[in-house]
């Protein structure tokens, strides 16, 4: 009969699982949510991680589909790298429930959240949707930030040496050297980026909060009416209005978002847009995107 | 006895006075003083707590600002409530406009059963749903879903889901126990409000009853390929429709098998196979062919096995995998159902009209769906069925409503959605409905939105 042997193997596999052992590999596959961690993994990992980012910078880390791509890819992985802070709350819990990997599980070594080892700005005081989709733990967007991102990297050389304790050694060389050079490049950028002090600027999504507190920006408006809600005719109206009133510098957008509104704008106010990569491109450096935007800032604002 | 007892009770109460009264100058004295010591103790407790806390505070202080400068420590906001389940209700309401009266709807070559149907003509409630879930400890996560429905003006309760899942189980396994929706085909495991149109695929609602739940067990082993690769196998109560029966032990079981992966960085898809059956099932009841003016209904009552095999493809594609502003989804499912075993009509005769029944029924439908600017979606489904129904009497298979009358039920859909927030939708339909002899036109206008939690979607 079909399923009385059906029954045997599924009872059967039930019992000897709990016993079954995940044999490790030699190197670590680390399964990161964006593309900044995983260049800061591999800045840290060196020859001992193999890294995969589950999205681009052309893709919007809030809206991701939970595709079998990455289903397979967070089966294998010995360590998650992620942003947390609910950024990912749309597609990863559902990744990591279907992929039957322990490894990676909420409270496991593997399971790593760079927000639970920062402070996060605009953690807002009301909970209501009707303002939009906010993040209640805070705006997520840190990676920006370089000093916050040194906290995380000094966390992360920590989880990978817990991970793989056979590198740890590796591990802190790594970290001691990316921190020197990381230290190194802010002072650089902070002087290169003085022009940039007190510059007015209209984002299109509330991504760049961190970068502005950086390096001094002056955020005046939103397109977005509200996080998450797609620009609407009336909303950019007033938003014109209030510019040509107190005119602005420049109208930033992530390059994964519709340039619609900004360049609207643009030819509206002839203030200059840009289209800021909000994540590091597939093999980039940390330090070759950050140079990228500090550029991007710059060319507009010479 | 009764004067004897307060004699006696004052004798001794003046015996034991004397000697208290005696003493209470000296006994207050000493009350005092041991005032005075307990006061002072605690006093000097309380300073020394106080400096134990202050010392504690600076040792914190110190801390933290060592932690500052050298490795951050994990952050933890504990808040009363935080440890609830993440909590999200779905509200869904719908206007509907048929030219067909629901009541007379029917699929030839199909016996209706589960909550199939049109549903009502006019404003109604659609299924509210309660959804309750969170990791349980770091073993298990558990999911319960209650669904609230109308049923003739009465507010009915359903445990539509109710599950736990293994977390921690590892080497790709995950066992899941409990009441869920099967594995069966793609659409299946999705929630009604997940689906892309305002009613089910007809093939979900002739074999289904609209969708497969059952209690039991399920286990999924991913494997460790580059291919996203899932085999599964579920064992099952086989008490829902389409199964019936009290069963010892396992009444239902499926197989299924699901391959997939990325082409590009911009296209996605996932193929399917499962299959699903039963054997020995007794007394499934659905509804029959209609009779105008009878009293007592006639209930076509099925004993037998049934086998369901089933194909699914669901291909996506986005502008650089970016689904935000720019998506097209297509799917397509394919199912075929066989059938060996009796009708009986319920409430008929007597004698009780039976027949043999070799049931061979198969349906599929095709859909795409077209996000085409962020808020908006639009898309088309075609459904298509088919049955060659075979039985010792024809004439009991016809009142049971397997006879397909020589009718292939068909239907056409256009839908398209407003989508204000990630958390609510509008949704106008139109169905070119030829699911019998008389076509029908269906307009549907149908609000769902979500509240509280942020729920993820499958694929």
């Amino acid at each position: 009969m079909f399923y009385s042997k059906l029954k045997k193997y599924v009872f059967l596999l039930a019992l000897i699982l709990p016993f079954y052992a995940h044999h490790a590999q030699a190197d670590i596959n680390v399964f990161a949510c964006e593309p900044e961690w995983a260049a800061l993994t591999r800045a840290l990992g060196g020859d001992h991680v193999t890294v995969t980012s589950a999205t681009t910078a052309l893709q919007d880390p809030h809206y991701i589909q939970a595709r079998p791509s990455l289903i397979a890819r967070m089966r294998r992985a010995d360590l998650l790298v992620c942003t947390g802070a609910d950024l990912e709350v749309g597609w990863l819990p559902l990744l990591l429930r279907k992929s039957g990997n322990n490894a990676v599980q909420p409270g496991q070594t593997g399971y790593f959240m760079a927000a639970d080892y920062v402070a996060l700005l605009e953690k807002p005081a009301v909970l209501d949707r009707s303002l939009g989709d906010i993040h209640a733990a805070g705006n997520p967007h840190f990676h920006l930030d370089p000093e916050r991102l040194l906290k995380v990297s000094i966390a992360l050389a920590e989880t990978l040496a817990k991970v793989d304790p056979a590198n740890q050694a590796e591990y802190q060389k790594n970290l001691a050297t990316f921190t020197q050079q990381w230290q190194q490049a802010t002072q650089e950028w902070q002087q290169r980026s003085q022009p940039l002090r007190s510059r007015r600027v209209v984002v299109s999504h509330n991504s760049w909060v961190y970068l502005e507190s950086w390096l001094g920006l002056n955020q005046v408006a939103t397109l977005e009416p509200k996080p998450g809600i797609p620009a609407s005719s009336a909303h950019l109206s007033k938003v014109l209005t209030s510019l040509n009133q107190n005119p602005a510098d420049m109208v930033l957008y992530a390059s994964y978002q519709s340039d619609k509104p900004a360049r609207w704008l643009t030819e509206k106010t002839a203030i200059p847009a840009v289209a800021l990569p909000l994540s590091p491109s597939a093999d980039e450096t940390l330090f070759e995107w950050f140079d990228r935007l500090i550029n991007q800032l710059l060319s507009v604002n010479g | 006895m009764r004067k004897a007892f307060p004699i006696a009770a004052l004798a001794m109460a003046q015996l034991f006075s004397t000697p208290i009264l005696a003493e209470t100058e000296l006994e207050s004295l000493k009350r005092q003083l041991d005032q005075l010591k307990k006061d002072y103790e605690q006093r000097v407790e309380a300073l020394e707590a106080r400096l134990l806390k202050t010392e504690a505070t600076a040792q914190q202080v110190i801390t933290e600002t060592r932690n500052i400068a050298a490795a951050p420590v994990r952050q933890n906001s504990v808040a009363p409530n935080a440890f609830n389940p993440a909590i999200s209700l779905i509200l869904d309401g719908r206007y509907a406009n048929f030219d067909q009266d629901p009541e007379a709807y029917e699929l030839p070559g199909y016996s209706l059963g589960g909550e199939s149907g049109l549903g009502s003509r006019g404003l109604s409630l659609g299924e509210s749903e309660l959804v309750f879930s969170a990791n349980i400890d770091d073993k298990f996560y558990g999911q319960a879903t209650i669904g609230f429905h109308n049923d003739d003006g009465a507010t009915e309760v359903d445990l539509e889901e109710a599950y736990i899942q293994t977390l921690g189980l590892g080497g790709g396994f995950t066992l899941k126990a409990g009441r869920f929706f099967s594995a069966m085909g793609y659409m299946n495991e999705q929630h009604a409000h997940a689906w892309d149109f305002a009613d089910a695929p007809l093939i979900y609602r002739g074999l289904f009853g609209d969708q497969l739940k059952d209690d039991g067990l399920q286990l999924v082993y991913v494997a460790p390929t580059d291919t996203f690769l899932q085999v599964g196998a579920e064992l099952l109560s086989g008490s829902y429709f389409p199964a019936a029966g009290e069963q010892n032990d396992v009444g239902a079981a499926t197989v299924f098998a699901n391959i997939g992966g990325d082409i590009g960085i911009a296209h996605s898809w996932q193929l399917g196979l499962s299959h699903w059956q039963a054997n020995d099932i007794e007394g499934r009841t659905s509804g029959g062919h209609s009779h105008g003016g009878s009293t007592t209904e006639e209930t076509p009552s099925f004993d037998g096995d049934s086998k369901i095999s089933a194909l699914d493809f669901v291909y996506k594609w986005a502008p650089n995998g970016n689904p935000q502003n720019k998506h097209v989804k297509f799917q397509f499912e394919y199912f075929d159902r066989q059938e060996d075993g009796a009708i009986t009509m319920l409430n008929s005769g007597p004698p009780l009209e039976t027949s043999t029944y070799d049931g061979d029924q198969t349906g599929w439908y095709a859909q795409t769906i077209y996000q085409f600017q962020p808020q908006w979606r639009a898309g088309l489904r075609y459904d298509r069925l088919d049955s060659n129904n075979r039985g010792s009497d024809t004439d009991v298979l016809g009142e049971a409503g397997l006879d397909n009358e020589g009718h292939t039920p068909k239907r056409t859909s256009a839908m398209i959605e407003w989508l204000p927030s990630e958390f609510s939708r509008v949704r106008l339909q139109y169905n070119r409905d030829r699911s019998y002899e008389e076509s029908d036109d269906q307009v549907i206008l149908q609000y769902t939105t979500s509240l509280g939690s942020h729920g993820a979607h499958q694929y």
